[in-house]
């Protein structure tokens, strides 16, 4: 039971990464009308900009200040420089400006800081476990992404439905035009929208930091299962992204959790063991097919 | 027949005969690699074409094609390796080392597999096609990692290349000729479909899906009969790569793949026929050369990928075309 309930969290964790990803993607989606596939790529700089900053002055506080704004003012200058050529253009030229960007950046980090991964040890503060319930001891680092995550869902609950730019970012995602005829600084709320994405990617990068390698790579692992995430969430859909991340994030995680062992019940552990792999990181495709099937538009869609 | 049209069927010939006389020339020069440079343009050449009838014709932009390209190249090992080991695929398929064989399997299951693919993915449309197609290709990618038993990670090996009766595909000119030859009939068929009555309708439906379903055609099956299509075409060139190759891997399924492809397509111009080959061959040889010259070659795909989508509407072609349009 204790072991379920750990798990469970671990699911928690994930999926708050996820949807720090994925509301970022889904607003600038459907704000915007963007597909960026180098939204990972800025959680790869903000994981970099973090674990650099921590290695120089050792304050994790510090290394929080270094990734977002390494994240946002890479976001900012990728908006300015690239996507904002791209906002007429259809999706195939954003895919592959985009896909472009990842490779540049890619290489460009390898060139700085090699192919080896980096590893950030855990701020002192955070390093040890707290006991949550009887037997159920679990590490305070994972807990607070989890309180961060989920603190984040709240703010940004309430900047998008309580404040003057929210107001705007849902009139823009209901109807751009209309928008900017009332004469909103359209440019100006797009290079909003984008920054506070990249915010959030290099929030994600950089926690995610001290318990996954840092390596060239891992913004396209996470960003593909964001995409994922959106889909099953409905696409534009910032609520859809949250349910959607907490599923995804669960389900992955049960599956790599149980199904080697409850195949192992009925085979050969060592082909138990790869069977299970490859199944449940299959699963949540396999998922997403079933979402898609039964509501083509996703669980939340933002529009029918 | 008018001036243009005479001028690209004389063209396509030179191509072609530049292309039967290159390996002599290739060795007549002491250069055997270029043989081997221009086998593989063929092959990714029949790869983005196929991927450009989806993605240039019928607009839809399928990021996940590499799927179908390591699928067919699969095919190609899991048959040699059963037949290599005598034990039949399910206890009842034969393995088999006939190129004959090989290419018609591998072609029929990428066409499986995209009919699936696709009767999933097209019930989207737009961003969300784009990244479901992603998301499939990435599943089948950690399928064939975790499969154990055709190498998994390391991906699977063919010792010898399959045969064909009379050809010794020991030599890589021979294997080079067999690749023309597919991509002859790949592009002639190609050819045929993009301009029949399927083809037409198949612009229609990237110009406007409300029109084209309002004068009363099935939409979505035009969109997936176009995929499966493409999705046997990709299968087709995989199982040639892993017969050059002599392997296959999950790297041939890997997203860079589709987004590699996709490059080709775009760099060689949207929506032309032999676009997606010129592509394929600008892609390579520019690989070619910044590897040779820097280990950081990916910087300079990115520059000249970003420079190009953003500054040339419309690919090399469109470029060339234009500047040799300011010249004149």
């Amino acid at each position: 039971m204790t072991l379920f309930l750990e798990q469970m969290l671990n699911g928690l964790q994930l999926g708050v990464m996820l949807f720090l990803m994925a509301a970022g993607l889904t607003l600038i989606f459907g704000i915007m009308g963007i597909i960026n596939l180098a939204h990972g790529s800025i959680y790869m700089v903000g994981a970099y900009a973090g674990t650099l900053v921590i290695g120089q002055t050792g304050s994790f506080l510090l290394g929080i200040a270094g990734a977002l704004g390494a994240a946002a003012v890479t976001g900012v200058v990728m908006e300015m420089v690239v996507i904002r050529r791209l906002y007429r253009r259809d999706h195939l030229d954003q895919v592959l400006a985009t896909f472009a960007i990842i490779l540049i950046l890619n290489q460009l980090v390898t060139i700085l800081f090699g192919r080896q991964p980096l590893f950030v040890p855990m701020p002192p503060l955070l390093a040890g476990s707290v006991e949550l319930l009887p037997g159920l001891v679990y590490p305070v680092y994972r807990l607070s992404i989890i309180v961060v995550g989920l603190l984040v869902a709240a703010g940004l609950y309430v900047l998008i439905n309580r404040t003057r730019i929210g107001m705007l970012v849902r009139a823009g995602s209901t109807n751009r035009d209309m928008v900017r005829a009332l004469g909103v600084d359209i440019r100006m709320l797009y290079t909003v929208v984008f920054g506070l994405g990249a915010l959030l990617a290099g929030l994600a990068g950089l926690m995610a930091g001290p318990i996954l390698a840092v390596q060239v790579g891992m913004g396209e692992q996470i960003l593909i299962t964001t995409f994922v995430v959106v889909v099953i969430g409905g696409v534009g859909s910032i609520r859809g992204a949250f349910f959607a991340s907490l599923i995804i994030g669960v389900v992955d995680t049960m599956l790599r959790a149980y199904l080697p062992g409850l195949l192992r019940q009925i085979m050969v552990g060592s082909e138990a063991d790869a069977l299970g792999a490859g199944i449940s990181s299959m699963g949540i495709y396999l998922l997403m097919a079933l979402v898609l099937l039964v509501r083509p538009k996703g669980l939340f869609a933002a529009d029918s | 027949m008018n001036g243009s049209s005479t001028f690209r069927l004389v063209l396509c010939l030179f191509v072609l005969v530049a292309l039967v006389a290159l390996p002599v020339f290739a060795d007549a020069t002491g250069q055997p690699a270029l043989t081997s440079l221009a086998t593989r343009i063929l092959i990714y050449g029949i790869a983005a074409a196929s991927l450009n009838l989806v993605l240039g014709y019928g607009g839809m932009v399928s990021f996940g094609h590499a799927a179908f390209f390591g699928i067919g190249g699969y095919v190609v090992g899991i048959l040699y390796q059963h037949y290599a080991a005598g034990e039949p695929l399910f206890g009842f398929i034969p393995g088999s080392n006939q190129l004959l064989v090989t290419l018609p399997a591998a072609i029929l299951v990428s066409g499986a597999f995209a009919a699936l693919i696709g009767a999933l993915s097209l019930r989207t449309s737009g961003v969300q096609f784009i990244m479901i197609t992603l998301a499939f290709a990435q599943m089948l990618f950690f399928l064939f990692v975790s499969l154990k038993a055709y190498g998994g990670d390391d991906g699977l090996i063919i010792r010898r290349a399959n045969e064909v009766p009379g050809l010794n595909m020991r030599d890589k000119q021979t294997i080079y000729y067999v690749c023309l030859t597919a991509a002859l009939v790949f592009f002639v068929l190609l050819w045929r479909v993009v301009n029949s009555r399927f083809g037409n309708v198949l612009v229609g439906l990237r110009q406007s899906e409300r029109r084209m379903a309002a004068i009363g055609l099935p939409v979505y099956r035009y969109q997936l009969a176009a995929f499966v299509i493409s999705g046997m075409g990709a299968g087709l060139a995989g199982a040639l790569m892993a017969n050059f190759m002599r392997f296959a891997s999950p790297d041939m399924l890997h997203w860079t793949k589709s987004g590699e492809l996709m490059v080709m397509v775009i760099l060689g111009g949207v929506g032309t026929l032999f676009g997606p080959l010129a592509g394929a061959a600008v892609f390579i040889i520019l690989e070619t050369v910044l590897a040779a010259w820097t280990e950081y070659w990916q910087l300079g795909v990115g520059a000249v990928l970003l420079f190009v989508v953003l500054y040339t509407h419309g690919g090399v072609q469109a470029l060339a075309l234009r500047l040799a349009g300011r010249r004149a």
